[in-house]
């Protein structure tokens, strides 16, 4: 089950990092959120995957059965999905407010921190 | 206790700014006790010295590297330290009153006497790398020194220039420390001083020469590095005359006289030496003549007898080694009463340019006579000191063939030189006719005119009077630690007539013509210096100026602005990583098995596959928007297939709120629908892509096919519902055994809404249109 797994985080990956190189606003935010969903099946499957059965302890029982799903990963995934969201969100904004001020989508025309031209170099002293 | 005798200067250095805020500049008068207290308990070791013995004191630091906080005291350090804390006393009673109603005085006095520290450290240290500790900071309080005036641009550039210079120099200094500590065993002084054989048998002897070297010439001023010392002439006349003159610039030569026994009498040492130092005690003395400012006129002889000296060196051998030990003490006494002198007239009379002063000699007298003094020493004329150290010099050439001969004559017209040049600072300005100088002139107060009177009549006294007990005391113990052996000097002002005495004569016949033909040879230096028009000074404005530009390009290549370029080579590097290992190493994961799906799984997984490959190759937005949806809730599928229900319900919730917002604010967007890539750079990012893919594929294979260890998850599973009381595990671990780490992620968020937020409210303030901004767009305000 895992191979199956491992070559849909393959593809995962190819697709978000081709995104993320575009030059396009949308296309990066867009590979953002892939590159999410592929990191999180990635800590899923190597955890092991199982079918069926959720980590719960049965009714009564103290420990549970040997054939669950391994929990660890998944609570890890939980606070990666949520986390992921919210950067997903801010870079959403701020790329936003971004294109509203710089009137560009285009991240090689976004060079305000980095100018074309670069700032006087310093001749000594 | 020399250690803590070493750190007493800091200390005084500490209280120095609350000294000058009770006292003013009569502080100085206390703090001056801090080197005659020093001088008085370095007294307690001349009869050991005397003796031949040499005083060691280990304190330990950093024992396993073999560095420790340890001290020697024999015949050369104890010289040394004598003249750093005699002249020292002079120099603080001078700077009080040469700087006297200076706001910043407190802050100078405080600089200079935690490099009297540093100098006083520098040369007392046993162990290489605690020398190498003391050199870098009397570097650093020279730079502090020189840039003490710092509104100037002059000031802060020369002590900028002086900073580079002899720190780069310092800093190979240190790698030759190294490689000798690594060759001889220890870093202790006193041990490798009996190694020099081992020493200068291996075959990087050469290289440790050249590194240690390095450090010796740059601080020493030897050209081509001497452009800085001139140019520290930009400092405080009293840091002139202790850092400039007297003490930090000797360090270099400190050096070699300590590393003579290990490292010296070679061919190496006797070719270079003499090379480099007669160089630069021409080129001193030429540069000395042609000036008028008499302090660069001093600091350029400055730069000629620290060449005179590492060219006494380098000849090597008792009778040159004692030469040098006379000339720099000696040096020390006339030059630094020199410097004074001309500090008190500039502070008197407002000038200090010669050709605008003449007939102080009324108006000055006590300087005049401190001036007439030092002077005399300089010129090497009998009884003074100088004319000793002459002596010896010219002495230890007149044996020799050629090749000793040649240096002669390099030193007879170094000499000549400088003889001219003294007597032009001792005579233009106090003899002669009255000139009105800018400033109504009277004598110096006894703050200014103590330190240059007392060092000039010593130079007198040392030779005249105190000779025998000097030679015993300081020159003999002083010249047998340079040359590693008991020698015992046998100095006389009259030796009947031999050559060096007629060397002597010829000297002062050619000092008294160039002091007669100054303004001719004047002119004959600036014809053939204007000719030349280039200069190490020059030469370290265009090094500084190729090196911005060059770091300026440099990082215009690393980084070029581009989030592209920085994106591509990210994963390039991601795909390296991931591919060469499993490569080189072949460890490519096992061919995999495919197990049988049931159908809905399958269905799942080619929804998948569309989804992503959709979303990639969308055309419009809304597609790839819908797309991202669809994978989003196949993945959300996938986990509830797969035992994680928990999981499968905030997939579903997150998925649907991102299409939701991701909706809203792209679609007021305007935006271009065609990739803007070329084909070309299309076709190296898809591979790229695939190369991360593959990696992290085989990767994640590699993985799963190899032993899980699974005690974390057993440990959650046996005490998820023991300890905490919660059957579903995921959660029990997300809100019980991982609650803190829980509580961090929540705060994420809200910090995430709140910014979003604000990045939304924010409007952005209109360009103002009175300002010219230039390239608008990248110059409006974000915020």
């Amino acid at each position: 089950m895992e191979s199956y797994l491992s070559i849909l985080v393959g593809l995962y990956f190819a697709g978000s990092v081709y995104l993320l190189l575009s030059q396009s606003l949308v296309r990066i935010l867009i590979g953002i959120a892939l590159l999410g969903n592929g990191v999180n099946l990635l800590i899923f499957t190597s955890g092991r995957i199982t079918r069926g059965v959720p980590p719960i302890i049965e009714k009564g029982a103290k420990v549970a059965e040997a054939s669950i799903a391994n929990p660890l990963p998944q609570a890890l995934i939980l606070t990666a999905i949520v986390i992921s969201f919210a950067l997903f969100a801010f870079v959403l904004v701020l790329s936003y407010r971004a294109y509203q001020e710089i009137g560009t989508d285009d991240t090689a025309k976004m060079r305000i921190a980095e100018p074309v031209e670069p700032s006087h170099l310093p001749k000594g002293y | 206790m020399i250690g803590y005798l070493v750190l007493t200067p800091f200390l005084a250095a500490l209280l120095a700014p609350v000294l000058v805020f009770l006292l003013g500049h009569r502080a100085s008068w206390i703090l001056a006790l801090v080197p005659g207290y020093l001088l008085y308990r370095f007294f307690d070791f001349v009869p050991a010295v005397a003796k031949g013995e040499t005083v060691l004191q280990s304190h330990e630091w950093l024992s396993g590297f073999g560095i420790n906080y340890s001290f020697m005291i024999d015949g050369l350090s104890l010289t040394f330290a004598f003249l750093i804390l005699g002249i020292g006393f002079f120099i603080v009673i001078y700077a009080g009153g040469y700087l006297k109603g200076h706001q910043h005085l407190g802050r100078f006095l405080a600089v200079l006497l935690a490099f009297m520290g540093s100098m006083l450290g520098l040369v007392v240290s046993d162990n290489l790398i605690t020398l190498f500790v003391f050199w870098e900071l009397t570097s650093i309080t020279s730079f502090l020194l020189i840039g003490f005036d710092n509104e100037r641009e002059a000031s802060r550039r020369a002590a900028l220039q002086a900073l580079i210079i002899t720190g780069l120099g310092g800093l190979v200094m240190l790698a030759g420390f190294t490689l000798i500590g690594l060759v001889g065993g220890t870093f202790e002084l006193s041990e490798l001083l009996s190694k020099g054989d081992v020493i200068k048998e291996h075959g990087l002897y050469s290289l440790m020469f050249w590194l240690v070297m390095a450090g010796a010439f740059t601080k020493s001023a030897q050209v081509p590095f001497h452009s800085w010392l001139p140019n520290a002439m930009e400092a405080p006349t009293p840091v002139s005359a202790y850092l400039h003159s007297a003490t930090m610039v000797k360090a270099g030569v400190f050096l070699l006289m300590r590393t003579y026994p290990m490292l010296g009498e070679t061919e190496l040492w006797e070719t270079v030496l003499p090379l480099f130092g007669g160089a630069t005690l021409l080129v001193g003395t030429v540069l000395a003549v042609r000036d008028k400012d008499m302090k660069l006129m001093l600091a350029y002889t400055t730069v000629a007898s620290l060449g005179l000296l590492v060219l006494m060196l380098g000849v090597g051998g008792e009778r040159a080694i004692e030469g040098a030990v006379l000339y720099l003490i000696a040096h020390s006494f006339f030059k630094g009463a020199l410097f004074m002198v001309v500090g008190t007239v500039d502070h008197e009379a407002g000038t200090r340019q010669i050709d605008k002063l003449s007939g102080l000699r009324s108006a000055m007298p006590i300087t005049a006579l401190a001036a007439a003094l030092a002077a005399l020493s300089m010129c090497g004329l009998p009884p003074f000191i100088g004319f000793l150290a002459k002596e010896s010099i010219y002495n230890s050439l007149t044996h020799g063939g050629l090749h000793e001969w040649t240096i002669a004559i390099v030193a007879i017209v170094g000499n000549a030189l400088m003889f001219g040049v003294a007597a032009s600072i001792a005579i233009r300005p106090f003899m002669g006719k009255w000139v009105d100088p800018p400033k109504a002139v009277h004598e110096g107060p006894v703050m200014l005119f103590l330190g240059p009177l007392v060092l000039s009549i010593t130079g007198l006294v040392t030779a005249l009077f105190a000779l025998q007990f000097m030679q015993m005391n300081f020159f003999s113990p002083m010249v047998s630690a340079v040359a590693g052996k008991e020698i015992t000097l046998d100095l006389h002002l009259w030796h009947g007539i031999n050559p060096a005495l007629i060397l002597s004569v010829v000297t002062v016949g050619l000092g008294i013509g160039v002091f007669v033909f100054t303004n001719e040879l004047k002119k004959i230096f600036d014809k053939v210096l204007n000719f030349i028009n280039w200069g190490p000074d020059k030469g370290f404005d265009q090094a500084i100026c190729f090196l911005t530009w060059f770091a300026g390009h440099f990082t215009r290549i690393l980084q070029t602005g581009e989030i592209r370029t920085y994106m591509r080579i990210t994963f390039l590097i991601t795909a390296l990583t991931l591919l060469i290992p499993m490569y080189k190493l072949n460890i490519w994961p096992n061919m995999p098995s495919f197990p049988k799906l049931s159908l809905w799984e399958i269905g799942v997984f080619v929804i998948l596959v569309i989804g992503i490959l959709q979303v990639v190759f969308a055309r419009t937005r809304l597609t790839a928007i819908i797309s991202l949806g669809i994978q989003g809730f196949s993945v959300a599928l996938i986990f509830m297939l797969f035992g994680a229900p928990d999981l499968s319900f905030t997939q579903f919730m997150v998925e649907t709120l991102s299409v939701v917002i991701i909706a809203l604010v792209l679609t007021r967007l305007q935006l271009m629908k065609q990739d803007r890539r070329s084909v070309p750079s299309l076709i190296f990012d898809g591979l790229v892509a695939i190369s991360v893919g593959v990696g992290m594929g085989a990767l994640l294979m590699n993985i799963t096919q190899m032993p899980l260890d699974l005690r974390l998850s057993e440990f959650f599973s046996t005490y998820s519902a023991a300890i905490a009381h919660g059957r579903n595990i995921v959660n029990v671990i997300l809100v019980d055994f991982r609650a803190i780490d829980t509580l961090g992620e929540i705060t994420v968020v809200l910090i995430t809404g709140v910014s979003a937020l604000a990045l939304i409210r924010v409007k952005a303030i209109p360009e103002k249109k009175t300002k010219t901004t230039k390239g608008s767009p990248a110059l409006k305000e974000t915020s």
